[in-house]
């Protein structure tokens, strides 16, 4: 097994661009938005994408909930095995998919993720919710979009337009899964 | 893990990364479309040199669901039938650019040595009375469901053991899983050397089925396997039933509600009576059920991803 060397994650300097005061109006935002352009709640599915899709949307179903009194249907969706890049890695034991008992089709799903980046986990996306069903329009919302995008494809919703280099990462973090909400951006090592 | 040839190449880690995969592999069977592209552009070989329906169609569908070109082939009819040795078929079918084979073979043994041929992942699904680890881990995961948790749970393993690859398998996927296993056979049933190896492995050798069905959290019964057997193991088929049939009388004997397991094709009224296989507590078609996720899960982790040193 060879070592991974560390040299990469070393002389990166860590800054936060969004703090949880940031992420949670970024959310206020895109729920709002959500909203008025489905014109209400009616139909409407948030579908998280793992890992931390799944409690944005859930946060963002909350917000809706709270604005409209009444409740969005929240699913989550895993991508593992719609990935092109499946070949050149180890396999990974995919996540849960779970869609309301009534399914998606004619509904309107929103697409919750993260980052928005090369754009290839959001084709995969789009080809897991076909083999589901067939809703009646799909959207994109992102709380972070850091740009270089590989493919036609862009989001509906954004949190943050976050210019960054190939060589700077992004990392969102949420309570439910890291025990905070921030995002930060790491620099290319010194 | 490389290729899926006994329970021995599995730690209980891999087992249960492989239920994990295998439970999301079962939702996939209640949607429409009943597809993922994990191994599109893959090729998958069954190469069945002993007769089989069940595990060679669940194979082909898990390969199917899984987006593989899946090609069956059989020794009758083939090459095989004319002649050919076991390494020539082998090596010719792989020559033909598979990503996976997927063997049978009535000699134990026979999926090791292959494996060491050929460059491909290979999965043993069934070798003489040696293993059968896709069966094994379809019997966990089935029982698992059932239990919750196989941790500390006695199951009861009755039949025909000296001619079960099933048995063997299940034997040491269940210890591995934490359970504890009783099991129950005729004197001429019971495999040479098992005293020993009981001992080692960790489970319980009964012959007494009515001794060991009152404590059991789960009963599975294997087939008697006529076909196997060249002389007089038990003296009449009702003898047997008498001792080691899973009967009406012995169904009250156990705990309400104790799942029942049979790995198929089921031999009513001998090792197990209808009112048992049909009973509300019978898992048999939920084994077959599971049976085609976790072959779709054991397929994936075998074929979708780049392995160290794998040329493919």
């Amino acid at each position: 097994m060879p070592t991974v060397p560390q040299a990469e994650d070393q002389g990166r300097v860590a800054r936060t661009v969004l703090d949880a005061g940031d992420i949670s109006r970024a959310l206020t935002r895109i729920s709002h938005e959500i909203l008025e352009h489905n014109k209400g709640p009616a139909d409407l599915l948030l579908l998280g994408l793992h890992t931390r899709g799944v409690p944005l949307a859930r946060r963002l179903a909350a917000n809706i909930e709270a604005n409209e009194g009444t409740a969005v249907a929240v699913g989550e969706l895993d991508v593992t095995m719609y990935r092109d890049d499946l070949r050149s890695h180890p396999t990974r034991s995919p996540h849960k998919t779970a869609v309301p008992a009534d399914g998606i089709d004619g509904k309107t799903v929103v697409l919750v993720d993260d980052v928005l980046y090369s754009g290839r986990t959001i084709r995969a996306a789009l080809d897991a919710v076909s083999d589901l069903g067939r809703p009646g329009a799909v959207r994109l919302a992102v709380l972070v979009d850091r740009g270089h995008r590989e493919l036609p494809i862009r989001a509906d919703h954004v949190g943050k337009n976050l210019p960054t280099a190939r060589t700077e990462k992004v990392k969102v973090h949420v309570i439910e899964v890291d025990g905070a909400d921030e995002v930060l951006i790491e620099g290319a090592p010194a | 893990m490389r290729h899926l040839l006994s329970i021995d190449d599995v730690t209980s880690d891999d087992i249960r990364q492989l239920f994990d995969t295998a439970a999301e592999m079962h939702d996939v069977q209640r949607r429409q479309v009943k597809k993922l592209p994990a191994l599109r552009g893959r090729t998958v070989i069954n190469l069945f040199f002993e007769d089989s329906t069940r595990t060679r169609s669940s194979f082909e569908i898990a390969g199917k669901w899984l987006s593989a070109d899946v090609i069956n082939l059989s020794a009758k009819g083939s090459s095989a039938s004319k002649g050919e040795s076991l390494r020539d078929t082998v090596l010719t079918v792989t020559a033909m650019g598979i990503d996976g084979l997927v063997m049978r073979h009535s000699a134990s043994g026979a999926a090791h040595q292959v494996s060491r041929w050929i460059d491909v992942p290979v999965v043993n699904a069934g070798d003489g009375t040696h293993e059968h680890p896709t069966q094994a881990l379809l019997d966990a995961y089935t029982l698992e469901r059932a239990l919750g948790s196989l941790e500390g749970r006695h199951v009861a393993i009755v039949g025909d053991l000296t001619h079960s690859r099933v048995f063997r398998s299940n034997v040491k996927s269940l210890v591995k899983l934490g359970a504890e296993v009783t099991v129950v056979a005729p004197p001429t049933l019971m495999p040479a050397g098992i005293g020993s190896w009981s001992k080692d492995a960790g489970f319980a050798i009964s012959y007494d089925l009515d001794d060991v069905l009152p404590t059991a959290d789960a009963v599975m019964m294997l087939r008697v396997q006529r076909e196997r057997m060249s002389g007089g193991f038990f003296p009449t088929a009702r003898e047997y039933t008498v001792g080691y049939g899973l009967t009406r009388d012995r169904l009250d004997l156990l705990p309400e509600g104790t799942p029942i397991l049979h790995p198929g094709p089921m031999n009513r009224g001998l090792e197990i009576a209808a009112d048992a296989a049909d009973a509300a507590s019978s898992l048999v078609l939920d084994q077959v059920s599971a049976g085609v996720a976790v072959r779709m899960s054991v397929l994936y982790h075998l074929l979708a991803g780049q392995e160290e040193g794998v040329t493919q």
